[in-house]
């Protein structure tokens, strides 16, 4: 057993691609040794900005020897078939072996194929990994370049180190010898260090001042970050995001922490972390002192950015780092510079105005401009307001903020940092001294974003941020533009997700169909309902990673007949069909239905609603788009069940008859009034009387009279709990 | 610092170029840079550029941000294995040790769509700021480029700033005996800007893109790409002015990047295919 080290050094690769790199070097170590036959147990990789590596603990020195066997043809077969099954195997004629297979003497060929060592497996491995690895980004190089296909890397490759043991695996790729020898640090170490067996790499690298796993770097990045700002008196404002990048940028990590000028804290905060952090990779500090976190009462002073910065230097520099620092602050000046340049230039025009400029940017060939957009949005947050009062709110302001809500996109701030959008014209309107309510409403309309972003609750806001995420599913749906599989261009997935959180958060009853009318006019109901359909869906997916089954959407999509154009009623269904049916009545009601619906479909029986479909000289289709339909049944079915029996029935019969004249219009009170927690009760009462009648009666009766009595029961029972919910999209 | 790159490099087998004498935005556009990083011949070449962004003008407002400075531009082809290691060895001799400043290879990928060019490559960072842009040339006027050449750029106003220890580029000692870059530079950057944002004639500007553009054509309908490729880094700039005059709409401007991406483009591949016969001559494995 021995372990194996190969590193592969290369001039910097860039600090987001190492992750993959390593799982990428891993992947085809494994791979190729799958295949070669070496058992491989425990894999380990690191990277630094120079060198991706990999250690493979225990790999057994030599594989297996192995026997394969072929049976071929009998033995008399003709020429040609043997020595065909001889080409095929690569045995010579004399070598076949001959066995009796069931009393027939048959040639077999055995090639027994000898263990091979490791080592030179590896040596024929690492080539094949080299040549197959896939980079987001390679090139060429040098001067075998001069054709196209010579070795292609993400950065020039430099150097081979292939160890295993204490020996080294001879290869070469593409003119690079594999040997013992790497480099330390490009200017804390100079000259070869060469390594021992993969027990030493680490160690001696470190000598060579290079910490080659990556994640003690980051740990190392984020504890001394926090260390120096605690140390300034200050709390370090966390991100995992800029310590792995840093740590993708350094050998030899060592944060540290400079200051710029006071003046600068004019401009946002979120204006300078982000110029900070994209441009310069810094970390930003809060006033606060981590240590006071428990105190509950932290005072807006202390809540403040600090004029500080933290930088990652990849050297331990001679002057303590004082010369790093104060280059890292003149950079930091020139860019805060620019922004300060930005934020008062911008200012110079009123937001207004900057709206105008949207009438030259067009939002999508067949949509118009931003402005036009705008408009849409602006006319559907002023009657979001008003006529639907979903969110309650003034519906000028709303106006207004709509109209602004786009405004700082043709801003220099944005242009330099696109995810400014929204909190730059917040902070524009603020400065012109328009409402608190409309600069949050314009700063934070893209909201919700992500899947943990916070939900807006402010009735402006959440105006603005509806309306336009229903204008962009109106208008893509309008047109036709749909996301298909993996496809969603104009992130209409997000705006629908979007949508159903700010209904959720903000107990918002919203039709659809209405909405879509107050978006384009009347006759767009349609279009409403299409979105409808396709929010249903989102909302099934977005309730199955909660737990809830996709099929209690299903199974409450539709109201009156038609697909339910409110998205909170369709939950609240499902909410309490999922708990009803978790219940003992639930789950055995559930199971009567199914019963009931199984002998009513063997039967062909189709009661008062069937009646209609044959009878009737419409389309029988029109039974489902007509809601008017529906209350033709439903009288028609009272008025069929209030006729006297002619025979008397037994008392399960009684008890289920009598148990439906009490639920139905418990039910349906229930449903009117969209308390579906009333109307599962109601159901529930059902259960004892439909258990008993299966237990008790006889359906299939031979007196026909009785017979199609029961059987209408039975459709009485299961339009009843159609009534609350369609139990047929049920599964299981 | 000139003085010393160029010794450095000439050292190293540079042949000194002097700058292109037309107004560009970037050392790149010289022709020793993107016409002779087609073909198979080994070049190597130093040179200043002085470069004009238009839209980069802050009126003299901005301690690092210039609409026209200089650049060091080197061309190694093919890249010698040890690019890395000279580029820092030439840092070394302007003044700036590795052990007090922090020097780092930021990736940064660079596409010019315009000449129909790309390569891989950092940005080099002293202490945060970006000094020297360092790319491996992989496809230049759409083609392969066989081999690749690697392109270092300094930015000298930063790099004397470094040196000289200064926070703002105007307060750079020029010449060691008192003149300072402002004093130089200062009203010219003030005036420029003002000229760029403000007083450009916009319809002389459109008269004068249009003509570069025919007059482009007309090269290369006669045979002359190197001539073509001038009328094309003319129109360059001329679309840079407008720009900075803000009268191209966010539509217009696809139309007229696309329009000077074919000037440069076709300039680029005329020459390609005017010299492929004498590089294949020379070099009998090589194809275009």
């Amino acid at each position: 057993m021995s372990d194996f080290l190969l590193e592969l050094r290369s001039e910097e690769i860039p600090a987001r691609m190492q992750a993959g790199a390593r799982s990428e070097l891993e992947k085809l170590f494994r791979r190729e040794m799958g295949a070669a036959g070496v058992s491989v147990d425990d894999v380990t990789t690191y990277s630094t900005p120079r060198r991706l590596a990999l250690i493979a603990r225990g790999l057994p020195d030599a594989t297996e020897a192995v026997s394969e066997e072929a049976k071929g043809p009998p033995v008399g077969a003709p020429d040609q078939a043997v020595d065909g099954f001889c080409r095929k195997t690569g045995v010579a004629r004399e070598d076949l072996e001959v066995r009796e297979v069931k009393g027939r003497e048959t040639f077999f060929a055995v090639k027994n194929i000898p263990g091979r060592a490791t080592k030179d497996l590896l040596a024929e491995a690492i080539p094949v990994i080299i040549a197959d690895f896939s980079w987001p980004k390679s090139m060429r190089w040098g001067e075998a370049s001069l054709s196209t296909e010579s070795l292609r890397w993400v950065r020039p490759l430099s150097g081979i180190v292939a160890l295993l043991g204490d020996d080294v695996v001879e290869c070469e790729v593409h003119g690079v010898t594999s040997g013992a020898v790497t480099l330390g640090h490009r200017f804390h170490h100079s000259g070869d260090i060469t390594i021992g067996n993969a027990d030493d790499y680490a160690m001696k690298l470190r000598a060579g001042h290079v910490i080659v796993d990556h994640e003690e770097r980051a740990a190392l990045i984020r504890d001394g970050a926090r260390k120096v700002a605690a140390e300034a008196g200050l709390s370090l404002v966390d991100d995992e995001g800029l310590v792995i990048e840093n740590a993708g940028l350094t050998e030899w990590p060592v944060p540290l922490l400079g200051r710029f000028d006071e003046d600068f804290l004019d401009v946002p905060p979120e204006v300078i972390q982000l110029t900070a952090r994209v441009n310069q990779k810094y970390f930003v500090c809060m006033k606060s002192s981590p240590s006071r976190d428990g105190e509950g009462d932290r005072d807006r002073e202390e809540n403040r950015l600090a004029n500080a910065f933290i930088c990652t230097a990849n050297i331990e520099a001679e002057d303590g780092g004082a010369a790093i620092v104060d280059g890292n602050r003149k950079v930091l000046a020139a860019r805060l510079s620019d922004a300060r340049f930005f934020w008062e230039l911008d200012q110079k025009t009123p937001l207004r105005e900057h709206a105008r400029k949207l009438e030259r940017i067009t939002f999508h060939e067949k949509l118009g401009t931003v402005a036009d957009k705008v408009d849409r949005v602006a006319k559907l947050a002023a009657w979001l307001t008003s006529d639907a009062r979903a969110p309650n709110g003034d519906h000028n302001l709303a106006r207004q903020a709509a109209e602004l809500s786009k405004a700082d996109l043709v801003t220099e701030m944005v242009g330099e940092f696109p995810e400014l959008q929204g909190l730059m014209g917040g902070y524009y309107v603020e400065k012109e001294g328009l409402p608190r309510e409309v600069s949050d409403a314009i700063r934070d309309h893209y909201k919700p974003i992500g899947q943990d972003d916070e939900v807006p609750t402010a009735p402006l806001t959440v105006a603005v941020s509806l309306a336009d995420k229903l204008d962009n599913l109106f208008s893509f749906f309008n047109i036709d533009i749909l996301p298909t599989g993996s496809k969603d261009p104009f992130a209409l997935r997000r705006a629908a997700l979007g949508y159903l959180r700010l209904v959720q958060a903000n107990g918002l009853e919203l039709s659809l169909e209405q909405a879509a009318q107050a978006w384009g006019g009347i006759g767009r109901a349609k279009l409403g309902t299409r979105v409808a359909e396709f929010l249903s869906d989102r909302l099934a997916v977005q309730m199955r990673e909660e737990g809830v089954r996709h099929d209690y959407i299903a199974a409450s999509r539709d109201w009156k007949g038609q697909t339910d154009g409110r998205t909170d009623r369709i939950e609240a269904r499902a909410r309490a069909l999922a708990d009803f049916l978790d219940t003992e009545n639930g789950a055995n009601l559930l199971a009567g239905y199914k019963r009931a619906a199984n002998i009513l479909k063997k039967e062909d029986w189709h009661g008062i609603e069937g009646e209609i479909a044959r009878t009737g000289e419409e389309d029988p289709l029109a039974i489902v788009d007509d809601p008017d339909l529906k209350a033709v049944v439903d009288a028609k079915m009272t008025e069929r069940h209030a006729r006297e029996l002619s025979y008397t029935p037994e008392p399960a019969e009684k008890a289920l008859i009598d148990a439906l004249d009490k639920a139905e219009p418990e039910a349906s009170r229930a449903i009117a009034s969209e308390d579906f927690e009333a109307a599962m009760s109601a159901l529930a009462g059902l259960r004892a009387p439909i258990d008993a009648f299966f237990e008790e009666v006889t359906v299939n009766d031979p007196n026909e009279d009785k017979r199609a009595a029961r059987l209408d029961l039975l459709a009485r029972f299961r339009a009843a709990v159609h009534n609350v919910a369609d139990f047929s999209k049920i599964e299981g | 610092m000139i003085l010393a790159l160029h010794d450095f490099w000439s050292a190293r087998g540079c042949l000194l170029l002097q700058p292109y004498d037309m107004r560009m935005g970037a050392g790149t556009f010289h022709t020793a840079t993107t016409l002779r990083a087609l073909g198979p011949e080994s070049w190597n070449a130093a040179f200043v550029q002085p470069c004009r962004r238009p839209t980069d003008g802050r009126y003299g407002e901005n301690p690092n941000r210039l609409q026209h400075y200089y650049q060091y531009q080197v061309i190694l082809k093919p890249s010698p294995p040890d690019i890395q290691e000279l580029y820092l060895e030439s840092l070394k001799v302007i003044g700036i040790d590795p052990l007090k400043h922090d020097i780092r290879f930021v990736e940064d990928d660079w596409e010019s769509p315009t000449l129909g060019a790309w390569g891989l490559g950092w940005e080099v960072w002293c202490d945060g700021m970006e000094v020297t842009q360092f790319t491996y040339f992989q496809q230049m006027g759409g083609f392969d480029c066989k081999p690749v050449a690697g392109e270092l750029t300094y930015g000298l106003e930063r790099l004397a700033m470094y040196i000289q220890g200064v926070d703002n580029v105007y307060d750079l000692d020029f010449n060691g005996r008192g003149v300072s870059y402002g004093e130089v530079f200062l009203e010219n950057e003030k005036q420029m800007s003002k000229w760029n944002f403000e007083v450009a004639e916009t319809d002389a500007l459109f008269d004068l893109f249009n003509k570069a553009e025919a007059e482009c054509r007309n090269a290369l309908d006669a045979d002359v790409p190197i001539a073509a490729y001038e009328q094309a880094v003319e129109a360059s700039h001329i679309f840079n002015l407008l720009q900075a005059r803000g009268v191209i709409s966010v539509q217009e401007r696809a139309s007229y990047m696309a329009r000077v991406r074919d000037l440069a483009r076709g300039s680029c591949e005329k020459y390609a295919e005017k010299m492929a016969p004498e590089w294949q001559e020379k070099y009998p494995e090589w194809s275009l």
